[in-house]
């Protein structure tokens, strides 16, 4: 597909389904690739899956003194940093009445404080390098809305205008910030719905299916890669038709 | 001509690709240089790098002139 060599990536919630796939490809197309996420042991997996060059970076996200640090480790262990991907994300569902403040708090923290610290410290780097990806792994319902998700779909949603933020402050300097919005994606969540539920969501579906981490990491690859530098302050939306924005 | 403006004086040179002669002590980066925000940030980093400092953001929001650059450096050097 495209060609990452020589490319210096992290991808933060690397151990889950869809942080697992753009970890596996960015690796398949040449990348040096940085896995971050809280439970060590699922990415020492997710790197003994990998053929190529990985690193192992824990990092809890809801601990922002920890952040703080993610983006220099990730630099000290790979000489450098092309391509974040902002990819690790929360829930705390619940009807809007009834949301807690702990549960708005937790997930702005994880989903969007986060992303914006990462992507601060990269942009320096990337700055200094004339050139950089930044990639935010966004929602369907952060364009959408849905209920029960007022806290993530505005974190969702915030990422969104972030990155159209910081893409046009950077474009100038080689250096391009878009979002994925994934749709219903097959996942260890997704099996555990009956078979009424997921006939309501495939319902809504055009395509007929959920996708696969794998579709969504496709995407990844593309904003990540060379070719894609007139692509910025884009989201790519990969839904099977659900929503066409 | 001490040796911090000259190192100054060649940052500012290259990152804003404007002739030495123009850098003059009251020349601001934005008004006489053509540096827009985003090199006014570059060039602190550049500033810090040259000098191993670190330029606070309350003190890099005073830096506007080369002359400025030159004596918050000359102080944070010695």
């Amino acid at each position: 597909m495209f060609d990452l060599t020589g490319k210096r990536a992290l991808v933060t919630g690397a151990s889950g389904g869809i942080g697992r796939a753009i970890a596996q490809k960015l690796a398949d197309c040449g990348a040096e690739v940085a896995l971050s996420g809280t439970r060590v042991e699922k990415l020492e997996e997710v790197a003994s899956a990998i053929s190529g060059k990985t690193h192992i970076v824990p990092c809890n996200l809801s601990d922002l003194e920890a952040v703080d640090k993610l983006i220099p480790s990730a630099i000290e262990a790979m000489g450098g940093l092309d391509i974040l991907v902002n990819n690790a994300g929360i829930t705390r569902d619940n009807i809007f009445m009834r949301m807690k403040d702990s549960e708005w708090d937790d997930v702005i923290a994880v989903n969007l404080t986060a992303a914006f610290r990462l992507s601060r410290a990269a942009v320096k780097t990337m700055m200094k390098q004339r050139a950089g990806r930044i990639i935010g792994i966004t929602s369907v319902v952060g364009v959408t809305g849905n209920p029960g998700q007022g806290n993530y779909a505005a974190s969702k949603a915030g990422l969104i205008g972030m990155s159209k933020a910081i893409a046009q402050e950077v474009a100038s300097r080689g250096i391009t910030v878009n979002t994925i919005a994934p749709g219903f994606i097959a996942s260890a969540m997704t099996d555990e719905l009956n078979d009424k539920q997921r006939d309501t969501i495939l319902s809504t579906i055009p395509t007929g299916r959920l996708g696969s981490a794998d579709e969504v990491a496709a995407s990844a690859v593309f904003l990540a890669s060379d070719e894609a530098a007139y692509v910025t302050g884009q989201t790519i939306h990969v839904n099977g038709g659900m929503a066409m924005i | 001509m001490s040796d911090v403006s000259d190192r100054v004086r060649k940052i500012v040179v290259e990152h804003l690709n404007v002739e030495a002669d123009k850098v003059t002590e009251k020349a601001s980066f934005i008004d006489d240089l053509g540096a827009d925000s985003l090199d006014q940030v570059e060039l602190v980093m550049a500033f810090e790098e040259e000098f191993s400092v670190e330029i606070p953001d309350d003190a890099a929001e005073n830096i506007q002139t080369f002359g400025d650059a030159v004596s918050f450096l000359e102080k944070a050097v010695n």
